[in-house]
């Protein structure tokens, strides 16, 4: 295919494992932030085109993982309230909550429904005035502008039966986090090429200053993450910390303005807790006041009582990067993508379900 | 009331306590579903054992190859096909995967009240014709109306019976070591045909099923002595599911290179656009055949030469012990091929 193969292509990706293997003088620890990014590593098996030493972990970027359980508990009541037609990315759907998660609550007759963008949701709210339609608003900045997109059209339409649980979180500020983490590993960033698409990558400038990290602003196929691997090795070797773009045929400095303009107008950030992690100061978005009238968790006055994660799901530890998949004890046994007991094993941005899903349930290491 | 220390467990999720639309989805559920429930209720019997696309039972010397299958799709009518074809052509092939002739089939109408008479009677058309196409009889059948709202319009179950022409058992227990891997087409059109007409996804062409009679092709190869040691349509779960059932009950390795097997650029483009492998997307005119190494190309030019072939490719071979799928991707890595779990859901960005 077109713009893809091109990007998959071996005796381009030794190219780049031999200059890679040129400029490494020592271990390095880079993290690809992206769970998309996670993918690919996997699928195409590109840990076996680095040198010994250089060691890729996986972040934080996998917006159905990081939802904290409060809210798929919240989704779980509305999506089984009578009246209500829950639409949701269909990611979310096998998500645990502390009971059951949205498969279940279909099978049990509630109205859950797949969609493949909000506009779909606002167009069901317009053709069933009768119901309450709920959109599961889940995602990064990717996500964003096309919900608020969608906001805004149920505003002029002057839609009283659409509303959002809105569980949207911004990238910058997690990477923050893990690297204020004494725990962090972390020396150098792949940023993840879809955010900075719609958001630029100037927000990146200050991190990369403040905690002498590099951060290379990385695309998701094969040869995109080789090249942003050997940008940053090149970077860390030479002592420097800059933001770089290698992801220059999709990203600008300043990123899309007018998707940029979306999301002001109807989102502000807000402190939001990352499933895993904690809170997290600015790192979420919430519905400005002139939009209010359209978060469920208003409407329907949604409080649901707090659960402990399983014990035994290191889920958090994983996406802060501090162990990998196969690090986890219950990998493969008595966790699986059939039964997960955290959302990684089950995104299809998760990191635990790409090592599942690409060395299977025993870990089996690249053959090539 | 306190719980001793050693009472207390950690939560491990049971699995669920009703039947979800995923087990339907061809992956991991389904066949637990399959071998945990249904199959230890009903008795140990060897011809279940193999979980084939069909049985094969000897009857007063001749052996007979009997399958059933039930017919559930909206839309009714998409680009390529209509439920009624699908009907006639996915137990036509399920026969013919057992390297079998299809001689007869009997089909079972559930009926949604309100069902257009129009669109019933088109669709009743469809399947005489896709039957005479097939080159079966549909012998009996039987109507059943539901109230509405209790079913999808129409539903069809067919159930079919054919006889075994192919000289040894063709079954996942027959491959053998060194058997070619041969996949009948390009894969994934039937799968992205029907979720672009489901959910109005408007691409820059109209990608349409798949779906066709396969008995034809593989009565070709049999009757050319091709020695075929397995053979299995792509239905639900795509090629990756087939790939994954066979070689766990063969007990074998099975390696194929991901770069072999066609997709076209429009369903791949829909593929990487959606988040789904191809890998696992449904198909209904598709058929991977497992046959000795002398054989493959002779059966690989034999299959492109009929029109239900055109496109077939040889992707990959049976290795030694292991029960376990590998592909080796464009880079020359390999991954592990697993089924899926449930349903291919889309993914969020």
């Amino acid at each position: 295919m077109k713009f893809v193969d091109e990007f998959r292509d071996g005796a381009a990706a030794r190219r780049y494992a031999r200059a890679i293997a040129a400029v490494t003088t020592r271990p390095w620890t880079m993290m690809e932030v992206c769970g998309g990014q996670t993918h690919a590593i996997l699928r195409f098996g590109l840990d076996a085109f680095l040198p010994r030493g250089v060691t890729l972990i996986h972040g934080p970027g996998c917006p159905v993982c990081v939802t904290p359980l409060e809210l798929i508990d919240k989704a779980l009541v509305l999506a089984a309230r009578p009246g209500v037609a829950f639409c949701s990315f269909g990611d979310m759907l096998r998500v645990p909550g502390s009971a059951g998660d949205l498969q279940a609550v279909k099978a049990a007759g509630g109205d859950v429904r797949i969609v493949y963008s909000p506009l779909d949701a606002v167009r069901i709210a317009g053709e069933h005035p009768d119901r309450e339609v709920v959109f599961f608003a889940v995602g990064f900045e990717t996500t964003a502008p096309a919900v608020a997109a969608a906001v805004m059209q149920a505003a002029a339409g002057g839609l009283r039966n659409f509303s959002l649980l809105v569980a949207h979180v911004l990238v910058p500020p997690a990477m923050e986090a893990i690297l204020s983490s004494p725990r962090s590993r972390v020396q150098g960033f792949l940023a993840a090429g879809h955010v900075c698409t719609v958001m630029g990558y100037a927000a990146y400038e200050p991190i990369a200053r403040a905690y002498r990290v590099p951060i290379v602003v990385t695309g998701f196929e094969p040869l995109d993450l080789l090249q942003g691997i050997l940008m940053c090795i090149r970077q860390l070797e030479g002592g420097r910390a800059e933001v770089e773009n290698q992801y220059a045929r999709s990203v600008r400095r300043e990123g899309n303005l007018s998707a940029q303009r979306l999301m002001t107008e109807v989102f502000e950030v807000i402190p939001r807790a990352w499933r895993g992690i904690g809170e997290i100061p600015k790192s979420g978005l919430a519905l400005r006041p002139p939009y209010a009238h359209f978060d469920a968790e208003q409407r329907f006055g949604l409080t649901v009582p707090g659960a402990p994660e399983p014990a035994e799901c290191i889920s958090g530890l994983i996406l802060q990067g501090v162990h990998a998949p196969p690090e986890c004890g219950v990998f493969g046994t008595r966790c699986t993508p059939d039964h997960p007991l955290g959302a990684p094993m089950v995104s299809s941005e998760g990191a635990c379900a790409a090592y599942y899903r690409f060395r299977g349930p025993h870990l089996e290491e690249g053959r090539a | 009331m306190t719980a001793r220390i050693d009472e207390i467990v950690c939560p491990v999720p049971a699995g669920p306590a009703q039947v979800l639309l995923a087990h339907g989805g061809g992956g991991r559920l389904m066949w637990r579903l399959i071998e945990e429930l249904i199959v230890p209720a009903l008795g140990d019997d060897p011809h279940r054992r193999s979980l084939h696309d069909g049985a094969v039972v000897t009857v007063e010397g001749a052996r007979l190859a009997f399958t059933t299958d039930s017919y559930v799709v909206r839309p009714l009518i998409f680009p390529g096909g209509d439920i009624a074809q699908l009907a006639v052509n996915g137990t036509v092939n399920d026969l013919a995967m057992c390297g079998a002739r299809p001689l007869a089939l009997s089909a079972g109408l559930i009926v949604e009240e309100g069902l257009p008479l129009d669109l019933l009677r088109q669709l009743m058309e469809s399947l005489g014709r896709a039957a005479s196409a097939a080159g079966v009889r549909i012998v009996t059948g039987d109507t059943k109306v539901v109230d509405r709202g209790k079913g999808d319009g129409l539903f069809i179950n067919t159930a079919g019976v054919g006889v075994v022409v192919a000289p040894h058992p063709v079954e996942p227990r027959a491959v053998r070591r060194g058997d070619a891997v041969l996949l009948s087409g390009d894969i994934g059109r039937h799968g992205i045909a029907i979720m672009a007409s489901r959910e109005g996804l408007a691409f820059e062409t109209t990608i349409e099923s798949d779906c066709a009679p396969l008995a034809a092709p593989v009565l070709e190869l049999l009757a050319a002595g091709v020695e075929v040691h397995c053979l299995r349509d792509l239905t639900r779960g795509g090629l990756g599911a087939a790939l994954v059932e066979i070689a766990r009950t063969a007990g074998r390795r099975i390696a194929v290179e991901e770069s072999a097997i066609p997709v076209r650029p429009d369903v791949h483009a829909a593929c990487e656009l959606l988040g789904l492998d191809p890998l696992y997307v449904a198909n209904e005119g598709r058929f991977v055949a497992f046959v000795a190494p002398g054989d493959a190309e002779r059966a690989l030019s034999l299959l492109r030469g009929h029109p239900r072939g055109v496109g077939a490719a040889r992707i990959g071979e049976v290795g030694g012990e292991g029960g376990d799928v590998v592909m080796i991707g464009p880079l020359g890595t390999a991954r592990a091929v697993d089924l899926p779990s449930g349903e291919q859901l889309p993914r969020i960005c």
